[in-house]
């Protein structure tokens, strides 16, 4: 099933240019410019309100940019109408032809382009088997779960070989186990078939977990676009690291290469002026755990509340100035009162406001 | 929840009435039409007589099948000219939408009557229509033909009945998801074949409701031809009033209602079944 | 560059085919208005010397007021009938299981689709067998049969979207079925009683084909109106008929605007 790649893997296959977009007085996407990776699974996560789901329609066609161009294979994209774009959309949710059955809902995009009908047949065939759904060719829709009907709105998108799939929040209205699931078998979907993946959620776990590569967006603009590994340790700015996984942000002054936040003190090699540091919550360890840290840092504070975890603690704490900090350690029983707890310097990472 | 009480309180009385004003009325009519008419009054001796009468008479053939073909005619013409209207409103027409809809509801609240003296005001040999013609030099003579015709029947109840039947299909119409059709461009077909393909498959319960109706009342109707229709246009509903009315056969007038009825109650049968079939 | 290179093509076609449907539909009536005003008569082209002369002869017109006045009579009984029928069958619909319910169902809803002969020469047969007679009693009678079912359908409607944990809360709370039907289920009706009146109303006096077979010698305004065109036609009827048009649109603008409230109010 792989696509005819006119684009090699790792180049770009999708560019977009300066794209922004505005319904009526509402700007809704500020100016843009992304590039899609052929081959690579990239997400699209943002808030609702941010911009994703419209970006995700320019590309598909069904809205036209205010401003800017898109590219795909180095042909104008944005100029083209949907049913003639080598892009195909699995919807929220699904939009499955209700009077028809899921062969000829599958089928439908070949018959759309004259496909022979010798031809239709043994791909419908091939495309249901790759979604494992081939027991339930001449089944309607509407008698299909949530997940079933998911593999079937797969299926009738991917089985035109596009060069692009967009994924809008597919997985949002499936219950939590499925998901999980359907989240496994997307990732691999995507590894078997070569086709580029771009993927909308609000769900910043499942973005860490499919991605090659995230674009984080607000309020119609981009914040940052990296790898999940890289996003999460190296978030560059305030919103960023909070929204992807929880964080402690500091607030303070550097003054000749030392930090001050509040209570705390340590060295940061830094210009002097106001600095906004983050801080995740596994960074920080309880003192008692002796474990050796690059460049320690010491406070005491109170334990406020304890929430389990099964496998963590997450502990809230009240500092001596009032500030409060969240910290996860390894499940170990209620802990109560003043402790000691200690975090490496490097892992404060200077972000923007 | 509800007592017993409760729920008898206001079956009861709806009940009633029902059976009473309708019910016992609709039994009388059947009932008529097992009875004849003997030396001008009316007898009740059972009997078929009145249907035999009404399928071996020629002249009542002729004008059944003539309200045949104007009911068909008319069907026909509303959903030409109300389909695409619907089709327009419900997804081309934008934020005009609800405006666009009101104007054409509107019409349907002018009464019939009024609707009807306009064509015939139009089409005459002083109509409107003619006199136009004439001071546009495209005829030079008054066009005779126009009005008291099957002609100008069709015409005037084609206007009646088109925004009835643009109700039910703008209404199917909006109920069709707006992500289907996106889905169909997505997948590569253009407007056409979406239209064909979805739009026009998922509006179908609208579509048979509107033309059912148009086709039933069409039917019925024995005002569109006295106004307009004229001695060639009479229909089936004109000879059932001249029986109640001058020529004096309640019976037989019975009988032809129904007739009419039966017709109409086994189309409605179909296509409630069909509308169910073409529900998803 | 400009981004909209790609003018999402509008049908034109389609825009145009259905402009002129709505030309078809709305001309008549629009030449109907005009020649109301027309000095020389209802017919030819143009029309020349605007004049008020019609309307003058309508408003003196005695028989087409006394046709007016009987056409609110019945409309008004048949509101009332219709109404106060129409909320117990919405209601037993809704709550009550009984035998021959589905048929009831039916039986309601055949005077709307039915043409209107049918109902109008059943109703004449009743009202002579009875010894009711043709006037405007039968007349009563027939509207309110054949609007029961329009009362029904939109009080039906009106009662799905009704929230019944009022109801239940209420119940709850110690009132009684009737003090609840009374303070909360009949208050939260009200926009789709209203609604229901007016669609009732108007379908009362614009109604022709029932009463065409009940009426004696009190005319309902359509009657009337039939009556004049059967002897000649005059642009009186054309000023009639505008009239007619302008409380027609008045009073389903009010509905409309009354059933969309009620809709946005419910959800």
């Amino acid at each position: 099933m792989t696509p005819a790649a006119s684009t090699s893997p790792g180049a770009a296959l999708l560019e977009v240019r300066a794209v922004s977009k505005r319904f009526g007085e509402k700007r809704v996407l500020k100016t843009l410019s992304l590039n899609v990776v052929q081959g690579e699974f990239l997400t699209l996560l943002g808030e609702s309100g941010s911009g994703k789901t419209t970006l995700l329609r320019l590309i598909a066609g069904f809205e036209q940019p205010s401003a800017g161009e898109i590219w795909m294979n180095g042909e104008r994209l944005d100029t083209l109408p949907p049913y003639k774009r080598r892009v195909n959309t699995v919807f929220q949710q699904y939009a499955l032809f209700p009077h028809l059955n899921v062969r000829e809902n599958v089928a439908y995009g070949l018959r759309a382009n004259d496909t022979p009908k010798e031809e239709i047949r043994p791909r419908v065939e091939a495309a249901l088997a790759m979604v494992r759904m081939s027991e339930y060719s001449d089944a309607k829709p509407t008698k299909l779960s949530g997940g079933q009907q998911q593999r079937i709105a797969l299926a009738r998108a991917l089985i035109n070989r596009p060069q692009l799939l967009l994924l809008d929040e597919p997985l949002s209205a499936l219950d939590a186990n499925l998901r999980k699931e359907m989240q496994g078998e997307l990732k691999s979907l995507q590894r078997e078939v070569g086709i580029t993946f771009l993927f909308v959620t609000h769900d910043q776990e499942e973005a860490m977990a499919l991605s090659d590569r995230i674009a984080l967006l607000k309020d119609g603009g981009l914040e940052q676009v990296a790898s999940p590994r890289e996003i999460y340790a190296h978030p560059a700015t305030a919103y960023t690291a909070q929204f992807i996984g929880q964080t402690n942000l500091l607030r303070g002054e550097i003054r000749a290469n030392v930090a001050e936040c509040g209570f705390l003190r340590f060295p940061a090699a830094a210009a002097d002026g106001p600095v906004l540091l983050s801080i995740r919550p596994e960074s920080i360890f309880l003192a008692t755990d002796n474990l050796s840290i690059a460049d320690p840092v010491r406070f005491c504070a109170t334990v406020r509340q304890q929430f389990f975890g099964g496998a963590t603690e997450l502990l809230e704490l009240v500092c001596t100035d009032s500030q409060l900090l969240r910290v996860r350690i390894g499940a170990r029983g209620p802990l109560s009162g003043e402790h000691e707890f200690v975090f490496s310097a490097a892992e404060a990472i200077r972000v923007e406001p | 929840m509800y007592s017993r009480r409760y729920r008898l309180a206001v079956s009861l009385p709806p009940l009633f009435w029902v059976v009473l004003f309708l019910l016992f009325p609709y039994s009388l009519m059947f009932a008529h039409s097992f009875w004849i008419t003997q030396d001008g009054s009316i007898v009740h001796n059972w009997s078929l007589h009145q249907y035999f009468q009404l399928f071996t008479n020629p002249l009542y053939a002729t004008v059944f099948f003539r309200t045949l073909r104007i009911a068909a005619f008319v069907t026909l013409f509303s959903l030409l000219l109300g389909f695409p209207l619907a089709y327009f409103l419900s997804f081309h027409a934008g934020p005009r939408k609800e405006l666009l809809y009101q104007l054409v509801i509107v019409p349907l609240w002018v009464s019939y009557l009024v609707r009807g003296y306009a064509w015939k005001t139009i089409l005459g040999t002083d109509g409107v229509l003619n006199g136009a013609l004439q001071y546009l030099h495209i005829t030079h003579e008054p066009l005779s033909a126009l009005l008291y015709s099957p002609f100008a029947v069709v015409l005037m109840l084609t206007h009646i009945y088109t925004p009835f039947v643009f109700l039910p299909i703008y209404a199917s119409l909006e109920h069709i998801p707006r992500p289907l059709v996106e889905a169909s461009h997505d997948l590569g077909a253009n407007s056409r074949f979406t239209f064909f393909r979805v739009i026009l498959p998922l509006s179908m319960p609208g579509l048979l409701a509107g033309a059912t109706f148009a086709f039933v009342l069409t039917l019925g109707d024995f005002l569109a031809p006295i106004l307009v229709g004229g001695p060639s246009g009479t229909m089936i509903a004109n000879v059932v009033q001249s029986l109640f009315g001058a020529a004096y056969d309640w019976p037989l007038g019975a009988a032809i209602s129904v007739f009419i009825l039966f017709i109409t109650v086994g189309l409605l049968f179909c296509t409630e079944r069909l509308e169910k079939r073409w529900t998803f | 560059m400009s981004a909209t290179s790609v003018k999402r093509r509008s049908p034109v076609l389609l825009t145009i085919y259905s402009a002129l449907v709505f030309a078809f539909v709305y001309l008549p009536i629009l030449v109907l208005v005009v020649y109301s005003f027309n000095h020389d008569g209802v017919g030819g082209f143009p029309p020349r010397h605007f004049t008020f002369d019609w309307y003058r002869q309508l408003i003196a017109d005695s028989a087409i007021w006394n046709s007016v006045l009987n056409s609110l009579y019945v409309a008004a009984e048949a509101v009332v009938v219709s109404l106060t029928l129409g909320l117990l069958a919405a209601l037993a619909l809704d709550r009550a299981n009984f035998p021959g319910k589905a048929l009831f169902r039916r039986l309601v809803l055949l005077p709307l689709i039915l043409p209107g002969i049918i109902t109008g020469l059943s109703l004449l047969m009743f009202a002579v067998a009875v010894g009711l007679g043709r006037g405007l009693t039968a007349v009563f009678f027939g509207h309110g049969t054949a609007l029961i079912s329009v009362a029904t359908t939109e009080i039906f409607a009106g009662l799905q979207k009704l929230d019944r944990r009022q109801e239940e809360a209420s119940l709850d709370l110690g009132a009684t079925p009737w003090r609840t039907f009374w303070h909360v289920t009949l208050p939260n009706l009200r926009l789709s009683l209203i609604a229901a009146g007016l669609l009732i109303f108007t379908l009362s006096v614009d109604e022709i084909a029932v009463t065409f077979f009940l009426i004696g010698s009190d005319n309902t305004l359509p009657q009337e109106i039939w009556g004049r065109l059967r002897r000649g036609i005059t642009p009186e009827i054309n000023a009639i008929s505008t009239l007619i048009l302008i409380v027609s649109i008045l009073l389903i603008t009010i509905w409309y605007r009354l059933r969309t409230r009620s809709e946005r109010h419910c959800s």
